[in-house]
């Protein structure tokens, strides 16, 4: 497909998440308390799509993404939470 | 006015390889068959809660080799099933021990195909432990294996642990395993490692159908499927159709996307002698 028919089929539906995207921040700046290591990651990942470069969800994917290669001690919880916990303190 | 790319597919079928229609309503299985599903191929799952004893995975292995089936085939459907402890309940090892004694009683079962979905859920040491004891099972009877990888933030890591742990028995052809969930950051080691790869169409986490048509375009069709995955969560159990729609808006054609949702399904279970669909 060329780039006029991706934008034909793709465009509308991704201003609509942009949109909602820059809602979501903006609720999250309004609201009270403080913020944990997702809000972290998810300014990280934003800034990836800065770049024209294939790969931009790879990259997103990654920055949420627990780097470590060891398996943990125990699970302590069944759910994922989307953001790696040390992604404010990320492995060298 | 239809758009020059979208030609019509009047004849669509498709195999739906993963979906837990234990935990779906009986319309869902009207629902696929009218939209040309062939044949359903449920894995073994948590139930959204832990089970008490290995009688409880006992009986929940009887009801999908024998209720499901039967279920399926009011519409029919043909409806195989995966063997296993799910990587959500393989923090408890001795219990583990205690299904995995009791799963060669139903090998022999008709609707059979091996065991899945195995796998890891947080990436711990016991469920590590788990899977290497499931696929040393798998090896021992030269069964398929579905894996599952973990989600969001611990997918990478567990994918590469779940190869690894793979790789490590001699006993394991990879084209026999299918390694399941696969994203963009994880579907290039899956298949580079030699395995299949599955792509899990949710409208939330995982997979939406146009970015899992992005990795059909980048990396091909071979070893690659996609299915819905549907349970009692957010899921679509036509999630293989519309993607199919999705992949007609691209531009593919009907080969092609029969290729995708029907014939490669198809060949990876037809691996299991036991895998035989239903005359059209």
């Amino acid at each position: 497909m060329t780039k006029q028919e991706i934008l034909d089929l793709y465009f509308l539906d991704a201003r609509h998440k942009l949109v909602e995207i820059a809602a979501f921040l903006d609720r999250v700046e309004r609201a009270k308390g403080s913020a944990d290591f997702r809000l972290e990651a998810f300014r990280i990942a934003l800034g990836e799509l800065t770049g024209t470069e294939v790969g931009l969800a790879n990259k997103v994917l990654v920055v949420f993404s627990d780097p470590t290669s060891e398996p943990i001690p125990v699970a302590t919880t069944k759910s994922a939470c989307g953001a790696w916990h040390g992604v404010t303190n990320p492995l060298p | 006015m239809v758009s020059p790319t979208l030609s019509h597919n009047p004849y669509m079928r498709f195999i739906e390889p993963h979906a837990h229609m234990v935990s779906r309503v009986t319309d869902d299985y009207r629902d696929m068959a009218a939209a040309g599903c062939a044949a359903i191929c449920e894995p073994a799952f948590w139930a959204g809660f832990d089970r008490s004893s290995a009688q409880g995975f006992h009986d929940y292995f009887a009801q999908i080799t024998e209720y499901e089936p039967r279920r399926a085939a009011k519409f029919g459907l043909a409806h195989f099933c995966w063997l296993c402890i799910n990587p959500k309940e393989s923090e408890n090892v001795e219990l583990a021990q205690e299904v995995l004694a009791i799963i060669p009683q139903f090998l022999d079962r008709p609707t059979v195909l091996g065991l899945g979905e195995i796998g890891l859920n947080k990436n711990s040491r016991n469920e590590l432990k788990v899977l290497e004891m499931h696929i040393d099972l798998a090896a021992k009877h030269n069964l398929l294996i579905l894996a599952h990888t973990p989600h969001l933030e611990d997918k990478r890591k567990g994918t590469q642990l779940t190869i690894d742990a793979l790789k490590n028995n001699p006993g394991i052809n990879p084209t026999r395993v299918i390694i399941d969930h696969v994203e963009e950051h994880t579907v290039g080691m899956v298949l580079d490692a030699g395995f299949w790869a599955g792509m899990t169409l949710y409208p939330g986490t995982k997979c939406t159908s146009s970015r899992a048509v992005d990795m059909i375009e980048k990396y091909g069709s071979e070893r690659l499927w996609m299915n819905s995955a549907c349970d009692w969560g957010d899921s679509v159990p036509l999630a293989i159709p519309y993607t199919a729609l999705e992949m007609r808006k691209r531009g593919h054609s009907a080969a092609q996307i029969d290729r995708m949702i029907y014939q490669n399904p198809k060949d990876f279970l037809s691996q299991c002698p036991k895998f035989n669909l239903p005359q059209p």
